[in-house]
């Protein structure tokens, strides 16, 4: 076992669970705080079913933010996209066998490298170009693209600088999975690419990262409009009305 | 304080202003005094520990309201909101931006509710609640209308009316309340309407409107109060009872029920279906001046409630009233409860109830002005959007000539008046009047195009707001009016 083979299998698993209680603590809280009063933004669907439409087309085509700016739209719907075409991609190696549309989406999965790191550099050109985005943009707004563009380049640069030996690579993450530790072969590319994603599944859920559960949560978009036929009551309102009578 | 109001040019097409920094910093409105305060159960100044009392507050406010919780962790600082926001557009202060609006509190919150603002406060924008952050709090949270035009375009939906609201509460309660929210509240409380008009009074004014109708129609067209049996109780804003125009708005609502035949009745209990207990973000308050319509009902034994022409109340009634005073099981079910006053007539339209003489309309050319919290926070009739079909299809059964502004600036994209949120202040006239470009902009577009010489609208504060604006643009102010001024103006009455 060489050193960097531990010190990664150490650094993923603690990331993974930093991560993972940070993420469960948070949503936790998100569901259990109450929202006492009703206010989707309006029109809103009028029935569940068409809130879960409505909360679909907002997570898959980023419908508010189509309607609002189509540049952030664009670069931002460009980099999500990409980014979930490379991590299914990246299921080949976890996966044995491979599932056959990880398989298939495999070339795909290249652009979407590309297209990713495309994306988040025009974000963060927009940082500094737009006046009213560089005013409300904080030190962690950069690193926090800094770094996703670093993970982007990183594993860019194993396909298409300096290979490294991803039949080894596989084997080290289905080893983590099966407690099973293998070697990780020595590639300063993949080392860089590791300790990164490392440190983005770790700062997860205490960064702005945590749009991504709270985007279920938000009552502006995920409440149904039928305040009228349905008397709504969270908790502790219920206690107050109690206490009145 | 300056009282220069100026109002910025009008453009040919909408343009992005370049950031003003601190612009709009020392624009602060007037601070209630202390019987204000204590009225409503606040501290009645600045207390000694105002900052930890603030923080305590913040984490009590975390632990109610989840939309607070996730909105305030959800932001990524995408900037997909920053323009807008029609007091960003009118006075260039980019904390008028909304997302710098919620990061004034935001950044208190990672402070002292992160992990990341603990320990990287540089890092992640997080800052101590100095009395510097205090006074931004106080100017800019006393700087948005609650309007949520940002939260249709946020991409989780991050709505920073309800950021304002829980900054506004936090204020209060550490004793730094707003006089214009907080002296109305007082006089709800004590006297049953915003404008502190007693019973009495409102059954003179009542009676003196009939003689108006008399004389303009010949007819006895009655508006009754406090009439035990009718079978509506109509709750309207107070302002509908001597502001003009919203008085016009009233005449109509008590020519639609004369020539329908409904029976109705106002309350002198329930004389106000204003609650600035949402500007101010507090439940209890919100619901203390709800009850006294459910009061007001039980009282005299109405079947059916009904709200006159005001945004924010119809907010509160629709989306609030049945959680804040329900259940109404004792009304009549076959009519929603609440129901707008558009909802009654846009029915009574359909039904072929009542009937119209548009030409007598025939002098305006009509558009029609989406008030915010109608549009965006509530509905009308049984589908999503009703709430701009229904105004639109009663303005188009009453008149001849009836033109949209730009579609950027209509329906739930609208742009505020400029006047909502409890900023409907003398001393805010400047922000006021900046804060209303967007909207005499796309006004400008119709009148120089179509020849529109009135905006229909279904607010009181909108009335009130457009009323005093309008000059400082250069437009008649009597060129804003209700939806119901127009029904009145062309129903047809007396008998068929
Ligand atoms: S709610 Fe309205 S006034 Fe407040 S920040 Fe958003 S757009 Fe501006
Ligand atoms: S649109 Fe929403 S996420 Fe983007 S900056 Fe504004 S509040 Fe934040």
């Amino acid at each position: 076992m060489t050193p960097a083979t531990v010190f990664f299998a150490l650094l993923l698993y603690a990331a993974a669970l930093l991560g993972a209680a940070g993420l469960v603590w948070r949503i936790r809280d998100y569901a259990r705080t109450p929202a006492p009063l009703k206010i989707p933004t309006t029109p809103a669907p009028t029935t569940t079913g068409g809130v879960v439409l409505r909360m679909l087309r907002e997570v898959t085509l980023f419908e508010s933010l189509f309607r609002a700016n189509l540049w952030i739209w664009l670069f931002g719907w460009m980099f999500h996209v990409a980014l979930a075409l490379v991590l299914a991609r990246h299921l080949r190696y976890f996966t044995q066998p491979v599932w056959f549309w990880v398989e298939w989406i495999q070339p795909f999965g290249m652009y979407g490298g590309l297209a990713m790191v495309a994306g988040l550099a025009a974000l963060w050109a927009r940082r500094f170009l737009v006046e009213r985005i560089r005013y409300i943009s904080t030190p962690s707004d950069h690193l926090m693209l800094a770094l996703l563009l670093g993970i982007g380049i990183s594993g860019l640069s194993m396909k298409f600088l300096a290979h490294t030996d991803i039949i080894a690579v596989k084997e080290f993450a289905l080893g983590l999975i099966l407690f099973d530790w293998q070697p990780l072969p020595v590639h300063p590319g993949l080392f860089v690419h590791l300790f990164l994603v490392a440190v983005l599944i770790a700062i997860f859920p205490y960064s702005k990262l945590l749009h991504a559960p709270g985007v279920f949560f938000s009552p502006g978009r995920n409440q149904s409009d039928n305040p009228r036929e349905q008397r709504h009551l969270a908790p502790w309102a219920a206690a107050l009305d109690k206490a009145k009578v | 304080m300056a009282a220069t109001v100026t109002a910025p040019p009008l453009k040919p097409y909408p343009v992005i202003p370049i950031l003003e920094v601190g612009a709009m910093g020392k624009t602060k409105t007037f601070p209630a005094n202390a019987p204000m305060q204590q009225a409503l159960g606040f501290p009645g100044e600045l207390v000694e520990d105002w900052h930890d009392k603030a923080i305590f507050k913040l984490g009590e406010l975390l632990g109610k309201y989840r939309s607070l919780k996730v909105y305030l962790d959800a932001c990524v600082h995408c900037g997909a909101c920053t323009d807008k926001c029609h007091y960003f557009l009118g006075t260039g202060d980019p904390k008028n931006m909304p997302v710098a609006r919620q990061d004034l509190l935001r950044k208190v919150y990672r402070r002292h509710f992160t992990w990341s603002g603990k320990w990287f406060p540089k890092l992640v924008g997080a800052e101590d609640l100095t009395k510097e952050v205090l006074d931004d709090w106080y100017s800019y949270f006393n700087q948005c209308s609650e309007c949520r035009r940002c939260s249709v375009f946020c991409p989780y939906g991050i709505d920073t009316a309800e950021i304002t609201m829980a900054a506004r509460e936090i204020m209060d309660s550490i004793g730094l309340g707003a006089k214009y929210t907080n002296e109305i509240i007082g006089k709800v409380h004590k006297v049953g309407n915003n404008l502190g008009l007693p019973g009495p009074a409102l059954a003179d004014t009542l009676s003196s409107i009939e003689e108006d109708l008399k004389e303009e129609t010949g007819l006895d067209i009655r508006l009754p109060v406090d009439e035990k049996g009718a079978e509506v109780l109509l709750v309207t804003p107070s302002a509908d009872f001597f502001a003009e125009p919203h008085v016009y708005s009233l005449m109509g609502y008590a020519k639609v029920f004369h020539a329908a035949g409904i029976s109705w009745t106002l309350s002198t209990h329930a004389s106000e279906a204003g609650n600035f207990g949402l500007f101010i973000g507090n439940y209890g308050q919100m619901q203390k001046i709800a009850t006294r319509v459910r009061e007001g009902i039980l009282d005299l034994g109405a079947k059916r409630l009904v709200v006159g022409e005001c945004g924010h109340a119809w907010r509160v009634a629709y989306n609030f009233w049945n959680t804040l005073i329900g259940p109404f099981d004792f009304l009549d079910p076959n009519y929603p409860v609440p129901q707008h006053i558009c909802e009654l007539t846009y029915d009574l339209i359909q039904r072929g109830a009542i009937s119209f003489d548009k030409s007598a309309n025939d002098r305006y050319v009509v558009t029609f002005h989406d008030s915010c919290n109608v549009a965006r926070a509530s509905r009308m009739g049984g589908m999503p959007g009703g709430q701009f079909e229904i105004p639109r299809a009663i303005v188009r059964a009453v008149a001849n000539k009836f033109v949209e502004m730009n579609p950027e600036t209509i329906r739930e994209k609208t742009f505020c008046c400029g006047g909502g949120g409890g900023l409907l202040t003398d001393d805010l006239l400047d922000l006021r009047v900046k804060g209303a470009l967007p909207r005499m902009e796309a006004l400008q577009a119709v009148v120089e195009s179509d020849g529109v010489n009135f905006m229909a609208t279904i607010c009181a504060i909108c009335k009130a707001q457009f009323s005093k604006v309008l000059p400082y643009y250069k437009f008649n102010m009597s060129m804003v009016g209700g939806v119901h001024q127009l029904v009145g103006n062309a129903i047809r009455l007396g008998p068929k």
